[in-house]
Protein backbone atom coordinates (compact mmCIF):
# COMPACT_ATOMS: atom_id res chain seq x y z
CA UNK A 1 0.00 0.00 0.00
CA UNK A 2 2.07 3.63 -1.10
CA UNK A 3 2.09 5.21 1.93
CA UNK A 4 0.31 8.88 2.19
CA UNK A 5 1.35 12.21 3.78
CA UNK A 6 1.39 10.85 7.62
CA UNK A 7 3.56 7.39 6.24
CA UNK A 8 5.99 9.07 3.46
CA UNK A 9 6.30 12.14 6.26
CA UNK A 10 7.71 9.08 8.89
CA UNK A 11 9.33 7.27 5.94
CA UNK A 12 11.48 10.59 5.36
CA UNK A 13 12.15 10.99 8.95
CA UNK A 14 13.24 7.47 9.27
CA UNK A 15 15.85 8.03 6.29
CA UNK A 16 17.08 10.73 8.35
CA UNK A 17 17.36 9.32 11.99
CA UNK A 18 19.05 6.11 10.39
CA UNK A 19 21.71 8.05 8.42
CA UNK A 20 22.56 10.25 11.82
CA UNK A 21 22.54 7.17 13.98
CA UNK A 22 26.40 6.54 13.41
CA UNK A 23 26.94 9.75 14.15
CA UNK A 24 24.91 10.60 17.19
CA UNK A 25 27.96 11.04 19.84
CA UNK A 26 29.13 13.27 18.22
CA UNK A 27 25.89 15.54 16.95
CA UNK A 28 24.89 15.44 20.53
CA UNK A 29 27.82 16.89 22.19
CA UNK A 30 27.54 19.59 19.77
CA UNK A 31 23.72 20.22 20.28
CA UNK A 32 24.15 20.40 23.61
CA UNK A 33 27.52 21.64 24.99
CA UNK A 34 26.54 25.07 23.31
CA UNK A 35 23.44 25.83 25.34
CA UNK A 36 24.99 24.21 28.82
CA UNK A 37 28.47 26.69 28.28
CA UNK A 38 25.72 29.88 28.04
CA UNK A 39 23.98 28.86 30.71
CA UNK A 40 26.97 27.89 33.60
CA UNK A 41 29.18 30.83 32.40
CA UNK A 42 26.19 33.92 31.64
CA UNK A 43 24.01 32.16 34.20
CA UNK A 44 26.22 31.65 37.16
CA UNK A 45 29.17 33.71 35.69
CA UNK A 46 27.36 36.93 34.82
CA UNK A 47 24.66 36.65 36.79
CA UNK A 48 26.56 37.24 39.89
CA UNK A 49 26.50 40.81 38.56
CA UNK A 50 23.15 41.22 37.34
CA UNK A 51 20.02 42.28 39.50
CA UNK A 52 17.13 40.98 37.27
CA UNK A 53 14.56 40.77 40.18
CA UNK A 54 14.51 44.11 41.79
CA UNK A 55 11.23 43.12 43.07
CA UNK A 56 12.77 40.40 45.34
CA UNK A 57 10.67 37.53 43.85
CA UNK A 58 13.03 35.30 44.26
CA UNK A 59 14.28 35.07 40.61
CA UNK A 60 17.91 34.54 39.95
CA UNK A 61 19.54 35.20 36.92
CA UNK A 62 20.02 31.51 36.06
CA UNK A 63 16.51 30.68 36.82
CA UNK A 64 15.43 33.51 33.87
CA UNK A 65 18.01 32.55 31.64
CA UNK A 66 17.39 28.62 31.54
CA UNK A 67 13.84 28.26 29.78
CA UNK A 68 15.28 31.35 27.03
CA UNK A 69 18.39 28.81 26.75
CA UNK A 70 16.18 25.96 26.05
CA UNK A 71 14.22 27.95 23.43
CA UNK A 72 17.43 29.19 21.81
CA UNK A 73 19.04 25.63 21.91
CA UNK A 74 15.85 24.04 19.85
CA UNK A 75 16.11 27.29 17.45
CA UNK A 76 19.80 26.51 16.91
CA UNK A 77 19.56 22.60 16.37
CA UNK A 78 16.40 23.12 13.99
CA UNK A 79 18.52 25.76 11.74
CA UNK A 80 21.57 23.50 11.28
CA UNK A 81 19.49 20.28 10.67
CA UNK A 82 17.36 22.48 8.47
CA UNK A 83 20.32 24.30 6.45
CA UNK A 84 23.36 22.67 6.06
CA UNK A 85 21.86 19.44 6.18
CA UNK A 86 18.84 19.20 4.18
CA UNK A 87 20.96 21.73 1.63
CA UNK A 88 23.23 18.66 1.71
CA UNK A 89 20.30 16.22 0.76
CA UNK A 90 18.81 18.72 -1.63
CA UNK A 91 22.02 19.09 -4.16
CA UNK A 92 24.80 17.35 -3.11
CA UNK A 93 23.46 13.93 -2.36
CA UNK A 94 20.40 14.60 -4.83
CA UNK A 95 18.87 12.34 -1.94
CA UNK A 96 15.47 14.56 -2.40
CA UNK A 97 15.90 13.63 -6.53
CA UNK A 98 16.30 10.00 -5.16
CA UNK A 99 12.69 9.95 -2.82
CA UNK A 100 10.82 12.01 -5.61
CA UNK A 101 10.81 8.89 -8.08
CA UNK A 102 8.84 7.15 -5.46
CA UNK A 103 5.38 7.33 -4.03
CA UNK A 104 6.46 10.28 -1.82
CA UNK A 105 6.31 13.65 -2.68
CA UNK A 106 7.83 17.03 -2.09
CA UNK A 107 5.24 17.75 0.81
CA UNK A 108 6.13 14.48 2.29
CA UNK A 109 9.98 15.57 2.08
CA UNK A 110 9.67 18.67 3.62
CA UNK A 111 7.48 17.48 6.25
CA UNK A 112 10.08 14.74 7.27
CA UNK A 113 12.95 16.46 7.09
CA UNK A 114 11.46 19.22 9.21
CA UNK A 115 9.98 16.69 11.52
CA UNK A 116 13.70 15.19 11.52
CA UNK A 117 15.31 18.58 12.79
CA UNK A 118 12.29 19.05 15.40
CA UNK A 119 13.41 16.03 16.70
CA UNK A 120 16.79 16.87 17.04
CA UNK A 121 15.46 20.44 19.09
CA UNK A 122 13.71 18.27 21.08
CA UNK A 123 16.79 15.71 22.05
CA UNK A 124 18.46 19.14 22.85
CA UNK A 125 15.51 20.92 24.58
CA UNK A 126 15.23 18.39 27.14
CA UNK A 127 18.65 17.75 27.45
CA UNK A 128 19.16 21.48 28.79
CA UNK A 129 15.88 21.43 30.89
CA UNK A 130 17.06 17.95 32.69
CA UNK A 131 20.25 20.31 33.62
CA UNK A 132 17.92 22.56 34.39
CA UNK A 133 16.39 20.83 36.81
CA UNK A 134 18.89 19.02 37.97
CA UNK A 135 20.58 22.88 39.06
CA UNK A 136 16.78 23.49 40.31
CA UNK A 137 16.37 26.49 38.04
CA UNK A 138 12.99 24.85 37.11
CA UNK A 139 10.51 23.46 39.77
CA UNK A 140 7.32 23.84 38.09
CA UNK A 141 5.53 20.74 37.41
CA UNK A 142 4.54 22.64 33.80
CA UNK A 143 7.81 22.36 32.89
CA UNK A 144 7.14 18.79 31.61
CA UNK A 145 5.54 20.61 29.12
CA UNK A 146 8.73 22.23 27.75
CA UNK A 147 9.73 18.90 25.31
CA UNK A 148 7.16 19.63 23.51
CA UNK A 149 7.52 23.06 23.56
CA UNK A 150 11.00 22.36 21.97
CA UNK A 151 9.29 20.23 19.18
CA UNK A 152 7.38 22.97 18.05
CA UNK A 153 9.77 25.55 18.33
CA UNK A 154 11.86 22.61 16.13
CA UNK A 155 9.38 22.69 13.62
CA UNK A 156 9.08 26.46 13.35
CA UNK A 157 12.84 27.36 12.72
CA UNK A 158 12.88 23.95 10.67
CA UNK A 159 10.69 24.59 8.30
CA UNK A 160 12.24 28.53 8.15
CA UNK A 161 15.19 26.78 7.23
CA UNK A 162 13.76 24.79 4.61
CA UNK A 163 12.96 27.82 3.03
CA UNK A 164 16.37 29.26 3.19
CA UNK A 165 17.96 26.09 2.61
CA UNK A 166 15.38 26.33 -1.22
CA UNK A 167 16.99 29.40 -1.96
CA UNK A 168 20.76 28.81 -1.34
CA UNK A 169 23.49 28.50 -4.35
CA UNK A 170 26.35 27.42 -2.09
CA UNK A 171 26.69 26.35 1.96
CA UNK A 172 28.53 30.28 2.21
CA UNK A 173 24.77 31.37 2.13
CA UNK A 174 23.82 30.20 4.91
CA UNK A 175 26.36 32.48 6.86
CA UNK A 176 24.08 35.72 6.15
CA UNK A 177 21.44 33.69 7.75
CA UNK A 178 23.05 32.72 11.21
CA UNK A 179 24.39 36.19 11.48
CA UNK A 180 21.57 38.79 10.29
CA UNK A 181 18.54 36.23 11.27
CA UNK A 182 19.71 33.85 13.90
CA UNK A 183 21.82 35.38 15.82
CA UNK A 184 20.02 38.61 16.15
CA UNK A 185 16.69 36.62 17.51
CA UNK A 186 19.26 34.97 19.71
CA UNK A 187 19.95 38.30 21.45
CA UNK A 188 16.83 40.52 21.31
CA UNK A 189 13.94 37.78 22.01
CA UNK A 190 14.10 38.43 26.02
CA UNK A 191 16.39 35.76 26.61
CA UNK A 192 18.83 37.54 28.35
CA UNK A 193 16.87 40.74 29.29
CA UNK A 194 13.49 41.12 29.92
CA UNK A 195 11.70 43.18 26.78
CA UNK A 196 10.44 45.89 29.20
CA UNK A 197 13.57 47.29 29.60
CA UNK A 198 13.64 48.46 25.40
CA UNK A 199 12.29 51.41 24.38
CA UNK A 200 8.98 50.85 22.96
CA UNK A 201 9.72 50.94 19.31
CA UNK A 202 12.38 47.81 20.04
CA UNK A 203 10.18 46.17 22.12
CA UNK A 204 7.64 46.57 18.83
CA UNK A 205 10.47 44.63 16.79
CA UNK A 206 11.14 42.33 19.38
CA UNK A 207 7.69 41.14 18.95
CA UNK A 208 7.63 40.27 15.61
CA UNK A 209 10.94 37.85 16.07
CA UNK A 210 9.02 34.13 16.18
CA UNK A 211 12.00 33.29 19.00
CA UNK A 212 10.34 35.67 21.54
CA UNK A 213 7.18 33.82 21.60
CA UNK A 214 9.46 30.84 22.40
CA UNK A 215 11.27 32.18 24.64
CA UNK A 216 7.56 33.69 26.74
CA UNK A 217 6.29 30.22 26.09
CA UNK A 218 9.41 28.32 27.17
CA UNK A 219 9.63 30.65 30.38
CA UNK A 220 6.01 30.32 30.88
CA UNK A 221 6.16 26.61 31.39
CA UNK A 222 8.96 27.04 33.62
CA UNK A 223 7.31 29.47 35.57
CA UNK A 224 4.11 27.07 35.72
CA UNK A 225 2.04 30.48 34.85
CA UNK A 226 0.59 28.65 31.48
CA UNK A 227 -2.30 30.79 30.50
CA UNK A 228 -3.77 33.31 27.87
CA UNK A 229 -0.87 34.73 27.34
CA UNK A 230 1.17 30.95 26.73
CA UNK A 231 -2.00 30.21 24.53
CA UNK A 232 -1.32 33.26 22.13
CA UNK A 233 2.74 32.82 21.94
CA UNK A 234 1.81 29.20 21.18
CA UNK A 235 -0.74 30.92 18.18
CA UNK A 236 1.66 32.94 16.70
CA UNK A 237 4.27 30.07 16.53
CA UNK A 238 1.71 27.93 14.65
CA UNK A 239 0.93 30.42 12.54
CA UNK A 240 4.60 31.06 11.54
CA UNK A 241 4.85 27.01 11.14
CA UNK A 242 2.36 27.13 8.97
CA UNK A 243 3.57 29.28 6.80
CA UNK A 244 6.62 28.77 6.57
CA UNK A 245 6.20 24.83 6.01
CA UNK A 246 3.90 26.05 2.72
CA UNK A 247 6.42 28.38 1.61
CA UNK A 248 9.07 25.88 1.53
CA UNK A 249 7.12 23.02 0.23
CA UNK A 250 6.55 25.83 -2.74
CA UNK A 251 9.99 26.40 -3.08
CA UNK A 252 11.40 23.32 -2.83
CA UNK A 253 9.40 22.07 -5.38
CA UNK A 254 10.21 25.15 -7.70
CA UNK A 255 13.43 23.91 -7.60
CA UNK A 256 13.46 20.66 -7.70
CA UNK A 257 10.56 20.37 -10.48
CA UNK A 258 11.43 22.38 -13.36
CA UNK B 1 -2.08 -4.89 -30.03
CA UNK B 2 -1.97 -4.61 -26.65
CA UNK B 3 -1.94 -1.10 -25.01
CA UNK B 4 1.30 0.40 -24.88
CA UNK B 5 3.07 1.46 -21.71
CA UNK B 6 4.12 4.79 -22.43
CA UNK B 7 2.65 6.86 -25.41
CA UNK B 8 4.30 10.28 -26.07
CA UNK B 9 2.86 12.88 -28.55
CA UNK B 10 3.91 16.09 -29.93
CA UNK B 11 6.07 16.51 -26.28
CA UNK B 12 7.72 19.81 -25.52
CA UNK B 13 9.98 21.26 -23.10
CA UNK B 14 11.54 24.90 -23.22
CA UNK B 15 14.01 26.09 -20.82
CA UNK B 16 14.24 30.05 -20.78
CA UNK B 17 14.24 30.71 -24.44
CA UNK B 18 15.28 27.77 -25.93
CA UNK B 19 13.36 24.83 -26.50
CA UNK B 20 14.72 21.38 -25.57
CA UNK B 21 12.53 19.15 -26.78
CA UNK B 22 10.84 19.79 -29.98
CA UNK B 23 7.96 17.44 -30.78
CA UNK B 24 7.94 13.95 -29.98
CA UNK B 25 6.11 11.09 -30.60
CA UNK B 26 7.00 7.06 -29.84
CA UNK B 27 5.58 4.75 -27.81
CA UNK B 28 7.10 1.93 -25.36
CA UNK B 29 5.10 -1.43 -25.32
CA UNK B 30 5.15 -4.06 -23.48
CA UNK B 31 7.78 -6.25 -22.93
CA UNK B 32 10.34 -4.44 -25.35
CA UNK B 33 13.39 -2.22 -24.19
CA UNK B 34 13.41 1.29 -26.01
CA UNK B 35 16.15 3.03 -26.35
CA UNK B 36 16.52 7.24 -26.87
CA UNK B 37 19.60 7.58 -28.47
CA UNK B 38 21.45 11.20 -29.12
CA UNK B 39 24.31 13.26 -28.52
CA UNK B 40 24.84 15.01 -25.24
CA UNK B 41 22.13 18.31 -24.89
CA UNK B 42 19.36 16.44 -27.34
CA UNK B 43 16.94 16.04 -25.04
CA UNK B 44 17.01 12.58 -24.01
CA UNK B 45 17.13 13.26 -20.07
CA UNK B 46 14.88 15.96 -20.35
CA UNK B 47 12.24 13.41 -21.94
CA UNK B 48 13.13 10.95 -19.23
CA UNK B 49 12.51 14.00 -16.74
CA UNK B 50 8.50 14.50 -18.30
CA UNK B 51 7.95 11.46 -18.08
CA UNK B 52 8.57 10.40 -14.25
CA UNK B 53 7.11 13.42 -13.13
CA UNK B 54 10.67 15.88 -12.55
CA UNK B 55 9.90 18.23 -15.33
CA UNK B 56 6.30 19.61 -16.17
CA UNK B 57 5.04 19.23 -19.90
CA UNK B 58 4.88 22.18 -21.91
CA UNK B 59 2.96 21.02 -24.55
CA UNK B 60 1.60 17.51 -26.35
CA UNK B 61 0.76 14.13 -24.82
CA UNK B 62 2.12 11.74 -22.33
CA UNK B 63 0.87 8.82 -20.71
CA UNK B 64 1.88 5.97 -18.72
CA UNK B 65 0.14 2.91 -18.15
CA UNK B 66 -2.50 4.71 -20.38
CA UNK B 67 -2.54 7.17 -17.23
CA UNK B 68 -1.34 11.07 -18.43
CA UNK B 69 1.72 12.18 -16.65
CA UNK B 70 0.39 14.71 -14.33
CA UNK B 71 -0.46 15.70 -10.95
CA UNK B 72 -3.30 14.06 -10.57
CA UNK B 73 -2.08 10.50 -11.31
CA UNK B 74 1.91 10.93 -10.68
CA UNK B 75 1.77 8.71 -7.55
CA UNK B 76 -0.10 6.14 -9.28
CA UNK B 77 2.67 6.07 -12.08
CA UNK B 78 5.77 6.40 -9.65
CA UNK B 79 4.30 3.51 -7.37
CA UNK B 80 4.89 1.28 -10.77
CA UNK B 81 7.88 2.45 -12.35
CA UNK B 82 11.62 1.76 -11.46
CA UNK B 83 13.46 4.94 -12.12
CA UNK B 84 17.57 4.48 -12.47
CA UNK B 85 19.51 8.00 -13.18
CA UNK B 86 22.32 8.83 -14.21
CA UNK B 87 23.82 10.41 -11.50
CA UNK B 88 24.19 8.27 -8.84
CA UNK B 89 22.22 9.25 -5.39
CA UNK B 90 22.60 6.58 -2.67
CA UNK B 91 22.46 7.41 0.61
CA UNK B 92 25.75 7.47 1.76
CA UNK B 93 25.72 7.49 5.32
CA UNK B 94 22.82 4.00 5.14
CA UNK B 95 24.26 0.36 4.56
CA UNK B 96 24.06 -1.15 1.06
CA UNK B 97 20.84 -2.92 2.53
CA UNK B 98 19.57 -0.31 4.33
CA UNK B 99 19.39 2.08 1.29
CA UNK B 100 17.10 -0.53 -0.29
CA UNK B 101 14.97 -1.29 3.13
CA UNK B 102 14.44 2.54 3.40
CA UNK B 103 13.60 2.76 -0.23
CA UNK B 104 11.13 -0.21 0.04
CA UNK B 105 9.56 1.61 2.61
CA UNK B 106 8.89 5.01 0.85
CA UNK B 107 6.37 2.38 -1.48
CA UNK B 108 5.03 0.74 1.37
CA UNK B 109 6.86 -2.17 1.72
CA UNK B 110 7.78 -2.79 4.99
CA UNK B 111 8.95 -5.77 7.31
CA UNK B 112 9.12 -9.43 6.43
CA UNK B 113 8.22 -8.69 2.71
CA UNK B 114 10.71 -5.72 2.41
CA UNK B 115 13.49 -7.43 4.40
CA UNK B 116 12.67 -10.89 2.19
CA UNK B 117 12.70 -8.34 -1.60
CA UNK B 118 16.00 -7.03 0.16
CA UNK B 119 17.58 -10.29 -0.02
CA UNK B 120 16.26 -11.33 -3.47
CA UNK B 121 17.87 -7.82 -5.09
CA UNK B 122 21.27 -8.01 -3.05
CA UNK B 123 21.57 -11.47 -4.79
CA UNK B 124 20.46 -10.11 -8.11
CA UNK B 125 23.14 -7.31 -8.05
CA UNK B 126 25.71 -9.28 -6.40
CA UNK B 127 26.14 -7.39 -3.31
CA UNK B 128 24.79 -9.89 -0.96
CA UNK B 129 28.35 -10.00 0.57
CA UNK B 130 28.43 -6.63 1.00
CA UNK B 131 25.22 -5.85 2.37
CA UNK B 132 26.54 -4.25 5.17
CA UNK B 133 29.06 -2.21 3.97
CA UNK B 134 28.79 1.68 3.64
CA UNK B 135 28.21 3.00 0.15
CA UNK B 136 31.47 4.96 0.12
CA UNK B 137 33.19 1.74 0.28
CA UNK B 138 31.86 0.45 -3.18
CA UNK B 139 33.14 0.41 -6.46
CA UNK B 140 31.49 2.52 -9.23
CA UNK B 141 30.46 -1.10 -10.92
CA UNK B 142 28.69 -1.98 -7.26
CA UNK B 143 26.69 1.54 -7.14
CA UNK B 144 25.34 1.18 -10.33
CA UNK B 145 24.07 -2.58 -9.47
CA UNK B 146 22.87 -0.91 -6.68
CA UNK B 147 20.83 1.91 -8.10
CA UNK B 148 19.75 -0.71 -10.48
CA UNK B 149 18.48 -2.89 -7.87
CA UNK B 150 16.77 0.20 -5.97
CA UNK B 151 14.61 0.81 -8.60
CA UNK B 152 13.68 -2.78 -8.80
CA UNK B 153 12.21 -2.70 -5.53
CA UNK B 154 9.17 -2.45 -5.82
CA UNK B 155 8.78 -5.06 -9.11
CA UNK B 156 7.93 -2.05 -11.36
CA UNK B 157 6.56 -2.63 -14.99
CA UNK B 158 8.23 -0.51 -16.71
CA UNK B 159 12.42 0.48 -15.41
CA UNK B 160 13.43 3.93 -16.74
CA UNK B 161 17.16 3.71 -17.06
CA UNK B 162 19.30 7.02 -17.71
CA UNK B 163 22.71 6.15 -19.12
CA UNK B 164 23.28 3.09 -16.92
CA UNK B 165 26.64 2.19 -17.72
CA UNK B 166 28.29 5.65 -18.26
CA UNK B 167 31.93 5.57 -16.68
CA UNK B 168 32.08 1.86 -15.87
CA UNK B 169 34.84 -0.32 -16.85
CA UNK B 170 33.38 -3.61 -19.59
CA UNK B 171 33.43 -6.06 -16.94
CA UNK B 172 30.90 -3.72 -14.91
CA UNK B 173 29.35 -2.98 -18.25
CA UNK B 174 29.08 -6.63 -19.24
CA UNK B 175 27.36 -7.57 -15.75
CA UNK B 176 24.70 -4.74 -16.04
CA UNK B 177 23.57 -5.88 -19.42
CA UNK B 178 23.35 -9.12 -18.57
CA UNK B 179 21.36 -8.35 -15.61
CA UNK B 180 19.31 -5.74 -17.94
CA UNK B 181 18.67 -8.74 -20.45
CA UNK B 182 17.24 -10.87 -17.25
CA UNK B 183 14.85 -8.49 -16.55
CA UNK B 184 13.62 -8.17 -19.92
CA UNK B 185 13.61 -11.94 -20.07
CA UNK B 186 11.35 -11.96 -17.27
CA UNK B 187 8.76 -9.42 -18.86
CA UNK B 188 9.88 -5.76 -17.40
CA UNK B 189 9.29 -3.04 -20.44
CA UNK B 190 12.65 -0.71 -20.62
CA UNK B 191 13.11 2.94 -21.65
CA UNK B 192 16.66 3.22 -22.23
CA UNK B 193 18.98 6.15 -22.87
CA UNK B 194 22.40 5.92 -23.75
CA UNK B 195 25.12 7.23 -26.08
CA UNK B 196 26.79 3.79 -26.46
CA UNK B 197 26.30 2.90 -29.47
CA UNK B 198 27.02 -0.99 -28.12
CA UNK B 199 24.91 -0.62 -25.41
CA UNK B 200 21.88 0.29 -27.77
CA UNK B 201 22.98 -2.51 -30.01
CA UNK B 202 22.73 -5.30 -27.57
CA UNK B 203 19.39 -4.22 -25.41
CA UNK B 204 16.80 -2.50 -27.83
CA UNK B 205 14.61 -4.28 -29.26
CA UNK B 206 13.65 -0.66 -31.09
CA UNK B 207 15.38 2.84 -30.53
CA UNK B 208 14.78 6.69 -31.72
CA UNK B 209 17.68 8.80 -32.43
CA UNK B 210 17.25 12.40 -30.97
CA UNK B 211 19.40 15.46 -32.22
CA UNK B 212 18.46 19.13 -31.40
CA UNK B 213 15.38 17.87 -29.31
CA UNK B 214 13.75 16.14 -32.31
CA UNK B 215 13.36 12.43 -33.31
CA UNK B 216 15.18 11.88 -36.63
CA UNK B 217 15.15 8.54 -36.93
CA UNK B 218 13.29 5.47 -35.29
CA UNK B 219 13.59 1.76 -35.72
CA UNK B 220 15.53 -1.51 -35.19
CA UNK B 221 18.97 -1.34 -34.90
CA UNK B 222 19.29 -3.65 -38.09
CA UNK B 223 17.02 -1.35 -40.10
CA UNK B 224 18.71 1.68 -38.73
CA UNK B 225 22.02 0.37 -40.02
CA UNK B 226 20.62 -0.94 -43.32
CA UNK B 227 18.90 2.20 -44.11
CA UNK B 228 21.32 5.11 -43.07
CA UNK B 229 24.79 3.30 -43.70
CA UNK B 230 24.18 -0.36 -45.28
CA UNK B 231 25.56 -3.63 -44.21
CA UNK B 232 29.03 -3.19 -44.85
CA UNK B 233 32.04 -0.26 -43.88
CA UNK B 234 35.57 -0.25 -45.41
CA UNK B 235 37.65 2.38 -43.80
CA UNK B 236 41.22 3.44 -45.57
CA UNK B 237 43.81 4.92 -43.69
CA UNK B 238 44.84 7.65 -45.40
CA UNK B 239 47.73 9.72 -43.07
CA UNK B 240 47.99 13.49 -42.20
CA UNK B 241 48.22 14.18 -46.10
CA UNK B 242 44.65 16.26 -46.77
CA UNK B 243 46.07 15.59 -50.54
CA UNK B 244 46.20 11.77 -50.47
CA UNK B 245 42.72 12.11 -48.61
CA UNK B 246 41.45 13.36 -51.16
CA UNK B 247 42.86 10.86 -53.82
CA UNK B 248 41.41 8.09 -51.95
CA UNK B 249 38.38 9.84 -51.89
CA UNK B 250 37.90 10.32 -55.42
CA UNK B 251 39.25 6.89 -55.84
CA UNK B 252 36.15 5.52 -53.82
CA UNK B 253 33.95 7.28 -55.13
CA UNK B 254 34.34 6.27 -58.26
CA UNK B 255 33.55 2.67 -57.06
CA UNK B 256 30.05 3.67 -55.78
CA UNK B 257 28.58 3.80 -52.69
CA UNK B 258 28.61 7.15 -50.22
CA UNK B 259 32.24 7.91 -48.99
CA UNK B 260 33.01 10.59 -45.88
CA UNK B 261 36.59 11.70 -45.04
CA UNK B 262 37.34 11.78 -41.55
CA UNK B 263 41.11 13.30 -40.00
CA UNK B 264 43.32 10.67 -41.14
CA UNK B 265 40.78 8.08 -42.95
CA UNK B 266 38.32 7.75 -45.61
CA UNK B 267 35.18 5.91 -45.01
CA UNK B 268 33.57 4.11 -47.85
CA UNK B 269 29.71 3.15 -46.67
CA UNK B 270 28.49 0.00 -48.90
CA UNK B 271 24.91 -0.85 -49.13
CA UNK B 272 23.64 -3.83 -50.18
CA UNK B 273 23.76 -3.47 -53.81
CA UNK B 274 27.32 -2.90 -53.95
CA UNK B 275 29.59 -6.12 -54.46
CA UNK B 276 32.06 -6.08 -51.62
CA UNK B 277 34.91 -8.42 -53.32
CA UNK B 278 34.88 -6.08 -56.24
CA UNK B 279 35.44 -3.09 -54.10
CA UNK B 280 38.03 -4.23 -52.30
CA UNK B 281 39.52 -6.02 -55.19
CA UNK B 282 39.87 -2.43 -56.83
CA UNK B 283 40.90 -1.19 -53.50
CA UNK B 284 43.84 -3.67 -53.13
CA UNK B 285 46.95 -1.27 -52.56
CA UNK B 286 45.38 0.80 -49.74
CA UNK B 287 45.95 0.04 -46.08
CA UNK B 288 42.49 -1.08 -45.34
CA UNK B 289 39.89 -2.75 -43.14
CA UNK B 290 36.85 -3.94 -43.99
CA UNK B 291 34.08 -4.46 -41.23
CA UNK B 292 30.63 -4.80 -40.56
CA UNK B 293 28.68 -1.60 -40.25
CA UNK B 294 27.30 -0.38 -36.96
CA UNK B 295 24.94 1.65 -34.74
CA UNK B 296 27.55 3.86 -34.18
CA UNK B 297 27.81 4.48 -38.11
CA UNK B 298 24.58 5.37 -37.96
CA UNK B 299 24.41 7.85 -35.22
CA UNK B 300 28.08 9.96 -36.36
CA UNK B 301 26.04 9.94 -40.07
CA UNK B 302 22.85 11.10 -38.47
CA UNK B 303 23.69 13.66 -36.43
CA UNK B 304 27.49 14.71 -37.21
CA UNK B 305 30.55 14.26 -35.76
CA UNK B 306 31.53 17.56 -34.48
CA UNK B 307 31.82 17.75 -30.93
CA UNK B 308 28.78 18.70 -28.79
CA UNK B 309 28.49 21.23 -25.44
Amino acid sequence: MTPGFLGGTLCVWRRDMESWRKYWKASLVGALGEPILALVAIGYGLGRFVDIDPGGAGVGYAQFLAPGILASAAMNAASFEATFGSFTRMTEQKTYDAILATPIGIREIVAGDALWAATKATLSGTAVLLVAVAAGLVRSPAACLLPAVALVVGLVFATMGLVVASRAQAYDFFTYYFTLVIAVMYFFSGIFFPLASLPGWARAVAWCLPLTHAVALSRACAAGTVGGAALLHLGVLVFVLGTSYALAVRLVGRRLIV
Amino acid sequence: MEAPIVAAAGLRKRYDKHEVVCGVDFTVRPRECFGLLGPNGAGKTTTIRMLTGFAPIDAGTLSVFGLPVGPADVRAIKSRIGVAPQEENLDPDLTVAKNLLIYASYFGIRGGDARARVAELLAFAALADRAADRIPTLSGGMKRRLVLARALVNRPRLLVLDEPTTGLDPQARHLVWERLRELKRSGVAMLLTTHYMEEAAQLCDRLVVMNHGRIIAEGTPRDLIERYVGREVVEIATGDDPGERARVAARCRALGGRVEEVGDHVLLYLDGAADARAVLAALASETLTHRRATLEDVFLTLTGRELRE
